[in-house]
């Protein structure tokens, strides 16, 4: 049944979507969209890495993404820059950077669009059991990460004063966020991941009034998206990762009746 | 038992260094089970940073902390709930602990809050927020409650009663509290002990000491003690830059 391109790219993006849903969640509440554009940004750094040195292509973008990351958190503590200006530096540096060492390895024939955009027809069993894998195991610690990620999330101080450990669940929770872009890309993009995290989870604000909703909302948002976006993908042979990203805004723009219903209904 | 085994945090000469600047120094205090505690003094003096301190919230302090208890329940000054997230009441009370159902409607019901269960956090009004975030530190039964300006936003007779109820939480949970608070008169009547901070402690002791003390009564005018006057706070002192205190 795997032997279909269509099937195995829609089992890829169902995985994903179970795995963007909470991550988008906490993405949204903790304003980090930027922090995770920039990390997806690196992303294709890590590509060229694995293409380079033949390692594989998620483990490659796992590490650089995580380098970034750790990267940001020193040059926020020993510069003066904002964080969005530290972010930009970072996501666009890597980006071009990636994009230099991509021209360097004109020997390896790779298709530069499908890195940015998503392919569909690039998902092999090998990405299925990455992305299934890999998305567990990404689902299961951000349960066990849960209460102090969410608490500090409320409000910092008071998780910490009852005993939470905030910083650690955040440290996790970036290495998380990682992961996700590094089994994700194939699918979506190193451009549009950060549009999966976060139109769902728009989507799902609109129609939520506590974070459990939000969360499964968001998920379905993220799923729904992914069958509507492939087929349509399909039919008008365009990228994946567009045509998924495209679905989520229109199921964003449906959603925003919904809350102008909710306000109607207030007044 | 001796005293020893009733005490649930202890400071001992802490301060705080920001920029060079003391924002509070020298002050040893202990919360016993039972007792309150109450830090008064006016804006910047160093109460809610003397608070974090005793929870564990400032790195790089001077002097020593001693935490004797996990279980701590704890009102901030300032909260803000971001939009972006959806919270109700009852998600707000699962925050830091699982608590069921009983649990949360007791506390809620504690502090007059019971039918807002349902309600968005963004919606409450200021008193009814204050009451809630009580109601959550309250409702993990602590050991150590550490509420700072408790009643900020509450009706004036809804603050009288709120500080009587916090009076009960205390005998009732067998719990310590260090209570943060500008209102001198409910600070009296509610407390077993009361330590006036200005960047330093100004003076402490039982309420009654303090009442009768002359460093109190140039802190807080003569009349503070008798009536319910407008608040004033005088210092025989200033502070150079460094924090030291300069007698004037």
């Amino acid at each position: 049944m795997f032997d279909d391109f269509f099937i195995r790219a829609l089992v890829a993006g169902i995985g994903v979507a179970f795995v963007t849903g909470p991550l988008g969640c906490f993405v949204v509440w903790r304003r980090l969209s930027y922090f995770g554009d920039t990390l997806a940004h690196s992303a294709l750094l890590g590509v060229t890495m694995a293409l380079a040195f033949e390692i594989n292509i998620a483990i490659s973008i796992f590490i650089i993404s995580s380098v970034i990351a750790i990267i940001l958190v020193k040059l926020e503590k020993n510069t003066n820059l904002p964080g969005d200006a530290l972010l930009g530096l970072l996501a666009h540096s890597s980006l071009a950077v990636g994009l230099v060492v991509v021209g360097f390895l004109s020997f390896i024939r790779f298709d530069v669009m499908g890195l940015l955009f998503g392919d569909i027809l690039a998902v092999n069993i090998d990405d299925l059991i990455i992305i299934w894998g890999g998305g567990a195991i990404i689902l299961i610690v951000l349960k066990l990460i849960w209460k102090p990620l969410f608490a500090s999330t409320v409000n910092y101080e008071l998780a910490e004063a009852e005993g939470l450990n905030p910083d650690r669940a955040k440290a996790i929770f970036t290495i998380l966020l990682a992961a996700l872009i590094a089994i994700s890309i194939k699918l979506v993009g190193v451009l549009l991941i950060t549009g999966m995290l976060i139109i769902p989870t728009a989507m799902a604000r609109n129609l939520s009034d506590n974070p459990k909703k939000m969360v499964v909302f968001s998920i379905i948002g993220g799923l729904l998206s992914v069958f509507i976006g492939l087929f349509s993908s399909l039919e008008f042979n365009t990228s994946s990762g567009p045509s998924i990203i495209a679905a989520a805004l229109f199921l964003f723009i449906i959603s925003l009746f919904k809350i102008k219903q909710t306000i109607q209904l207030k007044n | 038992m001796g005293i020893e085994n009733n005490i649930l945090v202890k400071l001992k000469d802490v301060g705080l260094k920001r920029n060079d600047k003391w924002l509070v120094k020298g002050v040893s205090l202990v919360v016993e089970k039972s007792k309150i505690i109450t830090l008064i003094g006016p804006n910047g003096s160093g109460k809610s940073t003397t608070a974090k301190i005793a929870l564990g919230l400032h790195k790089n302090i001077e002097g020593e902390v001693q935490k004797l208890t996990n279980k701590i329940g704890y009102v901030p000054q300032k909260i803000s709930i971001d939009w972006t997230l959806p919270l109700r009441v009852k998600d707000f009370m699962l925050l830091t602990d699982d608590l069921n159902d009983k649990l949360i409607d007791e506390a809620l019901t504690l502090t007059g809050v019971d039918h807002l269960k349902n309600k968005n956090l963004g919606n409450l009004s200021g008193g009814e927020f204050q009451r809630v975030l009580l109601a959550r530190a309250v409702s993990k039964k602590p050991e150590l409650l550490v509420l700072d300006e408790p009643v900020q936003g509450v009706d004036f007779t809804g603050e009288i009663a709120l500080y009587k109820l916090i009076k009960e939480i205390s005998e009732k949970l067998n719990c310590g509290i260090l209570l943060i608070s500008h209102d001198l008169h409910t600070v009296m009547s509610a407390t077993d002990f009361v330590l006036c901070l200005n960047g330093h402690v100004c003076c402490s002791g039982t309420p009654k000491d303090v009442a009768m003390s002359n460093e109190y009564k140039v802190l807080f005018g003569e009349q503070a003690s008798q009536t319910l006057s407008i608040y004033e706070h005088k210092h025989d002192h200033t502070h150079s830059d460094d924090g030291e205190i300069k007698k004037n």
